[in-house]
């Protein structure tokens, strides 16, 4: 009787789904849904919870610290997927090529940073960008006659060095996901194309580009989670979640400070429900407009 | 050829992440716990303690000492855990609400201990019993801002008297005596003085803490909030003290300084090299200049703030760590015995001079002199002057400002817009305060 359950040909793709299936329920979908009916409760550990309908989205909408983090969050997301699809794409293609002198020295430079606990590269960020004459940044500036700049202190200046960080850590990895892009486009649409004269912008153009699609598609899709999920870098640069006029203050890090600072577990959850939206709606549409919901032709 | 390079390649990237890692996370947010209480017997209770000062572990350490010779049928051996402020106080938070995972005794500190008395469910020990003895020995605002509905849940270790704190050598130069700065006006003269002959700057702006609001507001009897504990924060006296201050900064008496305010590593930093010739700040600050800025040992001296009018109130009580016990301790009756030894008795106090360089809540010491004027007390060798001179100057004149369940989104809000607002973008006084005014309230809604 198990020997035949088991050898079934219908029953089998579920059992080894099985795992996938059980994970999913109990550590995204369990929580999610539970989350979904925290946001409506006014929840604190150690107390009972009250049920207060839509009260948290009505205060989370009128929340200016709240939509500080939101603005700050997607102006971080929308400043990495400027820099970190061209130039890891760029950098990918000039490592890949033939021309390139120590291109695995590059290949492991580029990933380097990857490697460092973000905890540490924050702390030496906010060292390097401190508001001191003798900070890095502003020695180096004053080697130019520039007067002391504080850099954590603004706005523009603080998400700049934000982007640099971002830059900095992860260009290696994804230009490893475009070297592995590269890797699988056939050699033979190269040699087709130089046979009929077109030169290198063409190749990248008309070839390189079209057929990196998937990657970018791949690498936009987890920018775009990534940059709006961002909290660590800020709280290190920042050196803890509060930054002069919440200029560091990211969606997650307002959802950390009312859940875990401020015990306000329900408030917490609405915030969170209103960050999986955000993502999903910015997602379902880029994967939308760039065509992955079509069919592929046979 | 192509190959030894790859090998290179790895053999770097091995090496280099091995590097980074063993450089781990900052040394100020690692998380050590070690045992005390090497000389308890083999019967003796074990317990734990988290706290966010190494040296409050050090003040335990000799109090345990002193706890186990007295109490042989008593004795304790206690797991110190220190960790970083943010994290310490997180973590307290979700393990005494939720009732898992929680130490016997911990410290808490005064902005955050709000957080615990929410709601009718305390979870924490209340401490009365064991206050009983020493009720008529100890200052009593440093009990109230620990206590709720006449239950006492926390034990402070000092006063924190706010002191002025003046470079002599800097005012030397610009020709000022310290000892004739008695009010805002004077302080504000001698500052212009000081900017004009040496450069420098008499004090801070400070746009990441709130010592200077509260100073200024106690001196006009005034706080943060109404008696119902309903934040006020755009009252007559606040404008007035952010007024003031805002045209000290106009003067150049007083600057922002980086990390925005005097108890960060950068200011301590600006103070080492000079730029800056006084700190307003509470006792405890002492122990910063003692063990943190060291080049200046021997150049300051200690005396009363400045007031508006003579006859104002010239210190107020600031900062503070309650050490609380939890709930679910294993053994929570000897627990709160040993923390009201350890922060309460005479033996403790003189400790926490001495280990600590605080002003102790229990004032007996405070009179005597073979403790506070002890020639051998760093403390005592660091400054120019002796600070319980002036603890005992003004020791009738030390406020309290309230913490309530609002004090900690105040502090929030005010530390990261409105003071910035007010000494980085240069807002109107009255305006930046309005608006502080309306988001505390949305906050709290």
């Amino acid at each position: 009787m198990i020997k035949k359950f088991v050898y079934s040909q219908k029953v089998a793709p579920y059992v080894f789904v099985l795992p996938f299936i059980l994970i999913f329920l109990l550590f995204w979908f369990y929580p999610l849904v539970n989350s979904f009916i925290m946001s409506f409760q006014d929840k604190m550990l150690g107390q009972d919870p009250k049920w207060i309908g839509e009260a948290n989205y009505s205060k989370l909408l009128t929340d200016k610290v709240f939509l500080t983090s939101i603005k700050n969050s997607v102006v971080y997301m929308l400043g990495t997927l400027v820099l970190l699809i061209p130039f890891p794409m760029l950098f990918a293609v000039m490592i890949n090529s033939k021309l390139m002198l120590g291109r695995e020295f590059f290949k492991s430079s580029f990933f380097l940073p990857a490697l460092t606990s973000v905890a540490v590269a924050g702390t030496i960020f906010r060292l390097t960008f401190g508001e001191m004459e003798g900070s890095l940044m502003n020695s180096f500036l004053g080697l130019f006659g520039v007067e002391p700049i504080k850099f954590l202190k603004d706005g523009e200046w603080s998400m700049a060095a934000l982007l640099i960080l971002a830059c900095w850590r992860w260009t290696g990895v994804n230009m490893l996901y475009y070297l592995s892009g590269l890797k699988s486009i056939d050699n033979e649409y190269y040699e087709a194309a130089s046979i009929d004269g077109a030169s290198a912008w063409q190749k990248f153009r008309t070839i390189t580009m079209p057929l990196l699609k998937p990657t970018t598609v791949y690498v936009t899709t987890i920018s775009v989670y990534a940059g709006l999920a961002m909290f660590t870098e800020s709280l290190m640069m920042f050196n803890g979640n509060n930054s002069p006029k919440n200029i560091g203050l990211t969606i997650v890090g307002f959802l950390y400070r009312q859940g875990i600072e401020k015990n306000k577990l329900g408030y917490a959850a609405a915030v969170g429900i209103i960050l999986l939206v955000i993502a999903m709606i910015i997602n379902l549409t880029q994967l939308k407009f760039s065509g992955m919901f079509k069919k592929e032709e046979d | 050829m192509k190959k030894r390079s790859t090998l290179i390649s790895i053999v770097t990237v091995l090496i280099m992440s091995l590097v980074f890692t063993a450089c781990g996370t900052p040394s100020d947010s690692k998380t050590e716990t070690q045992q005390l209480g090497a000389n308890a017997g083999e019967n003796a209770t074990e317990l734990s303690f988290w706290t966010f000062v190494d040296l409050h572990g050090k003040h335990l350490d000799k109090m345990l000492g002193l706890w186990n010779q007295e109490n042989p049928d008593k004795q304790i051996k206690l797991n110190v855990t220190v960790m970083p402020y943010d994290d310490m106080h997180n973590k307290l938070l979700l393990a005494v609400t939720s009732g898992k995972g929680a130490p016997d005794i911990a410290d808490i500190e005064l902005g955050q201990f709000p957080k615990f008395l929410e709601g009718d469910n305390v979870p924490l020990e209340s401490l009365n019993d064991v206050f009983a003895p020493y009720k008529d020995v100890v200052v009593p605002s440093r009990v109230e801002i620990y206590s709720k509905a006449d239950q006492v849940y926390g034990f402070d270790y000092h006063v924190g008297a706010t002191l002025a704190f003046y470079n002599t050598e800097i005012l030397e130069q610009a020709g000022v005596d310290y000892k004739t700065i008695k009010t805002w006006e004077d302080y504000k003269q001698a500052g212009i003085k000081v900017y004009e002959k040496t450069g420098k700057y008499l004090g801070t702006a400070d746009t990441s803490a709130t010592w200077q609001a509260s100073l200024l507001l106690a001196q006009q009897n005034a706080d943060f909030t109404d008696e119902n504990g309903n934040p006020k924060v755009n009252s007559p006296e606040m404008i007035k003290a952010y007024e003031m201050l805002v045209d000290l900064q106009k003067n150049n008496v007083i600057h922002t300084i980086p990390g925005g305010q005097p108890d960060t590593e950068e200011a301590k930093g600006e103070y080492n090299k000079g730029n800056y010739a006084s700190a307003l700040m509470p006792e405890w600050y002492m122990s910063r200049f003692v063990n943190e800025m060291k080049d200046l040992k021997g150049k300051y001296a200690i005396a009363p703030l400045p007031v508006f009018e003579e006859g104002n109130p010239r210190s107020v009580g600031l900062g503070g760590t309650g050490t609380v016990v939890t709930k679910n301790g294993k053994d929570v009756q000897l627990a709160k015995e040993f923390v009201a030894f350890a922060k309460l008795s005479k033996e403790a106090t003189t400790e926490i001079w001495n280990t600590l360089g605080f002003d102790p809540i229990n004032m007996e010491v405070w009179q005597d002199d073979a403790v506070t004027k002890n020639p051998d007390n760093e403390y005592v060798q660091y400054f120019k002057t002796n600070a319980f001179d002036t603890l005992n100057e003004i020791k009738d004149e030390i406020r309290a400002i309230k913490s309530v369940k609002a004090s900690p989104t105040i502090g929030n809000i005010f530390n990261t817009v409105t003071l910035n607002a007010i000494f980085e973008d240069g807002q109107d006084v009255k305006e930046a305060l309005d608006e502080a005014q309306e988001a505390i309230e949305q906050e709290l809604k």
